[in-house]
């Protein structure tokens, strides 16, 4: 799926399955989840190569970590409508005794995951593992991540970043969801981390910046950038600009939203906004 | 009574490279990863055999775990080193998340573990790490007693599918099991058959079990000892078989009483047999700097210990 028109579609209805999602449970993270999806289905539908059904080695297939696991909404919708498990079962999100359980997790045997995540800063170093596998299984394909903004404060990637350059991890690329917002408000504000661009380059990592990280050409432009980068010895970062709650305007331009579920009338809101294109699950 | 001799001592952190160097000739998945401690961790051999299958991490052991953790999606055997402290405590959320809950193969080899690490001090010598590790569903936890049991258990853990801690030290201590012993997960080794108390012991401790039947059968007493290598899963059978003899049970183990083997067994003989037990571990306390024998003198994990407290147990029945 390469067409822009059905990259959009799709992302009109991984929003909608996002909304729905969350408000059944009154639970879940739908900020961050509408941020990144154009994000989710742009990689998962024109930039990874990937084989049919699911195998937890992935041999001869790129991976993909979500190292900031409360994103699961989207991650799973996203999955779900690659083929990976039947729409229908996004209405189990955070059930008891469901797969989609309120972070991503391998523990119920749910296809597309491989790695359980949710307490933060742990992905890129498995992500680097992976790679490092690929390397030695003779493997070409490569390994994405992706990782909150705020999550950086955690210290665990700073280890990580640090040995993927002096390793040379070049068959990994690791995106950061940079929309400068985190529970407790801006990042600036939380816990500010400066230039980070100017911060992976002094661990030299290679970045590419997509401004406009809710574009599905940008983001195109940016991941395919970053692919022919693969393979020259050094880390890939994509710093991605988005805007937490994208498409839905009430919740845009705020953090509220980060880890809080719409009621009847806002979901309603909501949807109007983002009509149904390839069909409700 | 069955005698045990031993012609030299050995550390069982050398047991554990010897196993992983020949893993490193006969497995082609096995890797091995280590946070700056190769020399401590006898991984000189692996490491210089495979260097496409060694990972230097650096002083960065959240870092090592979740690359370990990464390695098994490919299909990779991975095993870590460092340090017990700094392969349980310092990663626990890691272990937690990324490999148990993850349900990855990864092998959590732990070096320098209890108080015989001896003088660098207390910053250094976990006596928590069993505990954290059994808790943590699903991990194998295991402690073997000398040189070549560590080697075994080594080599017999690539075998298993799941996550595992395995646990050894840094101190030389007799080698006394049979050299090439299979080595099998959760089963329980009776070292000396006995009647009036049971000896249940693991790691460093099993050597001191055995010196203390000698003890014990001077004054007339006979002690059965038995070999807890693997505290998870752990061999209930075995303990219920012996403790219906003898009808009394000392547990040992260079680890807090907290959350070690004793809490174990004792989980084990409440719900199926009430058994008096005493334990030979330590009493809630941090260790402190001194050698490896003034340490296990002073904190009560030496022969001397087990003989006392067996009488006290068998004064309970």
């Amino acid at each position: 799926m390469s067409n822009t028109k059905q990259l959009q579609d799709l992302t009109i209805q991984v929003r909608r399955d996002i909304l729905r999602m969350v408000h059944k449970v009154n639970s879940g993270h739908p900020g961050g989840s509408l941020g990144c999806a154009e994000f989710f289905v742009t990689l998962y539908n024109a930039i990874m190569e990937r084989n049919k059904g699911f195998d937890m080695n992935g041999h001869n297939e790129d991976l993909f970590f979500l190292s900031n696991g409360h994103i699961s909404p989207v991650y799973y919708s996203v999955l779900a409508r690659a083929g990976y498990f039947p729409i229908e079962e996004l209405n189990t999100f955070r059930l008891i005794d469901s797969r989609l359980q309120g972070h991503p997790t391998t523990h119920e045997g749910l296809p597309g995951v491989r790695i359980a995540s949710g307490s933060l800063g742990q992905g890129m170093s498995i992500a680097i593992g992976a790679a490092q596998a690929k390397k030695l299984n003779n493997d070409s394909y490569l390994v994405y991540s992706l990782h909150g903004d705020g999550e950086l404060q955690e210290g665990q990637n700073w280890e990580a970043i640090m040995y993927a350059s002096a390793k040379k991890i070049d068959n990994m690329i690791c995106t950061i969801d940079l929309n400068g917002k985190q529970i407790d408000g801006a990042t600036d504000d939380v816990l500010a981390m400066g230039d980070i661009k100017a911060k992976f380059e002094a661990f030299d990592w290679l970045v590419v910046e997509v401004k406009a990280g809710n574009s599905i050409d940008a983001i195109l432009k940016g991941m395919t950038e970053a692919k022919a980068m693969t393979g020259k010895g050094q880390p890939i970062c994509v710093l991605l600009e988005t805007e937490m709650g994208n498409g839905v305007d009430f919740m845009m331009h705020t953090h509220a939203w980060h880890g809080k579920a719409p009621n009847d009338e806002q979901l309603a809101s909501a949807l109007n906004q983002n009509p149904e294109t390839l069909g409700d699950y | 009574m069955k005698t045990y001799t031993y012609t030299e001592k050995k550390d069982t952190r050398s047991g554990f490279g010897a196993g992983l160097t020949e893993l490193g000739r006969t497995n082609p998945n096995v890797v091995a990863l280590c946070a700056d401690l190769i020399g401590s961790l006898k991984m000189d051999d692996f490491k210089n055999e495979n260097p496409d299958r060694f990972f230097q991490v650096g002083i960065a052991e959240a870092n090592m775990i979740g690359i370990a953790a990464g390695l098994t999606i490919g299909g990779k055997i991975p095993f870590t080193g460092t340090f017990a402290n700094f392969s349980t405590g310092r990663v626990y959320d890691q272990i937690r998340q990324s490999v148990a809950y993850s349900g990855k193969n990864v092998k959590i080899c732990a070096s320098h573990a209890g108080l015989t690490l001896g003088e660098d001090g207390a910053t250094h010598q976990i006596l928590e790490d069993i505990g954290l590790m059994k808790m943590l569903p699903h991990m194998v936890v295991i402690n073997p007693c000398d040189y070549n049991q560590t080697k075994a258990a080594t080599m017999a853990i690539a075998e298993y599918d799941g996550p595992v801690y395995l646990r050894f030290g840094r101190p030389k201590v007799p080698v006394f099991t049979p050299e090439n012993q299979k080595f099998e997960i959760g089963k329980a080794i009776q070292m000396i058959e006995g009647t009036d108390v049971t000896i249940v012991a693991t790691g460093h401790l099993v050597w001191e079990a055995i010196e203390a039947s000698k003890a014990l059968h001077e004054e007339g007493i006979s002690a059965e000892v038995i070999n807890i290598h693997t505290i998870k899963p752990l061999d209930d059978k075995a303990i219920l078989k012996s403790v219906s003899k003898t009808g009394c049970i000392v547990t040992c183990e260079e680890h807090n009483h907290l959350g070690g083997l004793g809490e174990s067994v004792a989980r084990v003989l409440a719900q199926n047999s009430p058994t008096p037990q005493e334990f030979v571990a330590t009493n809630d306390t941090f260790g402190e700097s001194g050698t490896p024998a003034q340490l296990m003198e002073k904190y009560g994990l030496d022969s001397k210990a087990i003989v006392a407290k067996s009488k006290a147990a068998m004064a309970r029945k």
